[in-house]
């Protein structure tokens, strides 16, 4: 109880001093985080899109893979992406194991599903309700698919927000392609697993406190979009 | 574009039968009013005229369709419309940027016709925050801003209070007298004999009869519609 406290005690004390190595970590699991949510949106909201709007054969299985795809467990991303860039694997060229980048790939490949899915869901449901009214307005498919992107934007906001949310609490997948080396590719996940194992509290706690605020405050702030959309557009 | 040709028109989902074999040519000029009680295929009749619904069995022949495209000479008013999020205006311009209209001949026209329908004050605030009534005028509004020759409204009261239905039929009258064809669908015997000119009496997916409206209220043809309009009027 008392190596809690002082644990809570030391971790304060490097927040509010701004430590170097925690702002460090929390600035690489930002942008690492940041990068993949915006190239999982590019490849996730138009593929909703599309699975929303068109009718083709094969949909139904689409969906329920992508649907089962939400649940990808990190580790097995890790594993897969680790495969693919390592030495012998098909992109093994590139030589971006261990780097940003490929904990980049992995977590846009852990969160494109969950963004496609989510995405296809809400923008389906708002086809329903849109499609007499655009198609007797002479919307096209393209067309209206990017109406309903329009017009459902507060619940993909939220939907990417939560690919983020993801995103940034995930270990499995980044510490296995970025090896949490230090300096280079230690995020926060990485680096309270491993500040843990080796009985550094402080810095440990500390991150923990910095990802929890982070989390919440990201809540607070879908939240409070939410509602102003709702008061503004109806 | 007109006339309409419906020819053996019927419609069915799975081995329900909507429409069944509908007959009809509808011309240039006279407000059409399609009547009957719900469920006869009042609704289902119009998304097939126009376009949004493809017939299982016969034709619909636009006969005075220039080129290719009926859709961008028609336009409809829905029982309940869907209003996108945006202002009132931007809804109005969408149809309009969609017909291939530059944004600024867009706007114009659109401001133009929400003022007509009494809707300039209210041009900027989003369209879903406007009242059940507003909203209807805006979906006119929308609707006649794109200058169809044939305008289509399924129940366009359906929902609303005396004082909105009058502001909508006063605005229903404008766009015909500005030379737009109005086929509507009601099952309100008030305002078919207040807007209509023929009557199209459907029952069970059939059309029952076809009569200029004074003559459907005084010996209505079918004993379908006799019977319907004693139902709805049960003092006469």
């Amino acid at each position: 109880m008392n190596s809690l406290g002082e644990a809570f005690g030391a971790a304060w004390r490097l927040l509010v001093g701004f430590d170097a190595e925690l702002a460090q970590v929390v600035g690489l699991s930002l942008q690492v985080s940041i990068t993949a949510v915006m190239l999982a949106t590019l490849i996730g909201l138009p593929l909703g899109a599309v699975i929303a709007v068109e009718r083709f054969c094969g949909r139904q299985t689409l969906i329920v893979l992508l649907n089962a795809l939400m649940g990808l467990p990190p580790v097995v991303v890790g594993l897969l992406v680790y495969l693919l860039l390592s030495r012998a694997g098909p992109l093994g060229s590139l030589g971006i194991l261990f780097t940003p980048q490929a904990m980049i790939i992995a977590q846009t490949v852990l969160i494109a599903p969950i963004i496609a899915a989510l995405s296809r869901q809400t923008i389906e449901d708002a086809w329903r309700e849109y499609e007499e009214q655009l198609r007797s307005l002479g919307a096209h498919r393209l067309t209206a698919g990017m109406t309903l992107i329009w017009d459902t934007r507060f619940s993909l906001l939220t939907i990417i927000l939560a690919g983020f949310g993801r995103a940034v609490a995930e270990v499995g997948a980044v510490m296995i392609v970025g090896g949490n080396i230090d300096g280079v590719t230690r995020v926060m996940t990485t680096a309270i697993a491993l500040e843990t194992s080796k009985g550094d509290l402080p810095l440990a706690l500390g991150l923990g406190i910095v990802l929890i605020t982070l989390v919440v405050v990201l809540n607070g702030l879908v939240a409070v979009i939410r509602e102003a959309a709702l008061r503004r557009y109806g | 574009m007109l006339p309409l040709e419906l020819n053996g028109l019927s419609f069915a989902v799975g081995d329900t039968r909507i429409i069944r074999g509908i007959t009809a040519r509808i011309e240039a000029g006279p407000r059409t009013v399609i009547l009957g009680p719900n469920g006869a295929g009042k609704s289902v009749l119009m998304r097939l005229c126009h376009g949004l619904l493809a017939p299982t069995d016969g034709r619909i022949t636009w006969h005075g369709a220039r080129n290719g495209d009926v859709r961008r000479h028609q336009a409809m008013v829905f029982q309940r419309p869907v209003m996108l999020r945006r202002s009132a205006l931007a809804n109005v311009m969408y149809g309009l940027v969609l017909a291939g209209k530059s944004r600024r001949e867009s706007e114009l026209r659109a401001m133009d016709v929400l003022e007509v329908v009494g809707l300039a004050p209210h041009a900027s605030r989003p369209a879903r925050v406007l009242s059940g009534g507003e909203q209807q005028r805006l979906a006119l509004a929308r609707a006649w801003a794109l200058g169809p020759e044939v305008l289509f409204l399924d129940e366009p009261t359906a929902n609303l209070d005396p004082s909105a239905t009058q502001d909508i039929e006063h605005i229903i009258n404008a766009i015909h007298a500005s030379g737009t064809k109005i086929i509507m669908t009601t099952h309100n015997l008030g305002q078919a004999r207040r807007l209509g000119d023929e009557i199209l009496f459907l029952s069970n997916g059939r059309l029952m009869e076809r009569t200029p409206i004074d003559r459907f209220f005084r010996e209505p043809a079918s004993p379908e519609a006799a019977a319907f309009i004693k139902g709805e009027l049960p003092w006469q």
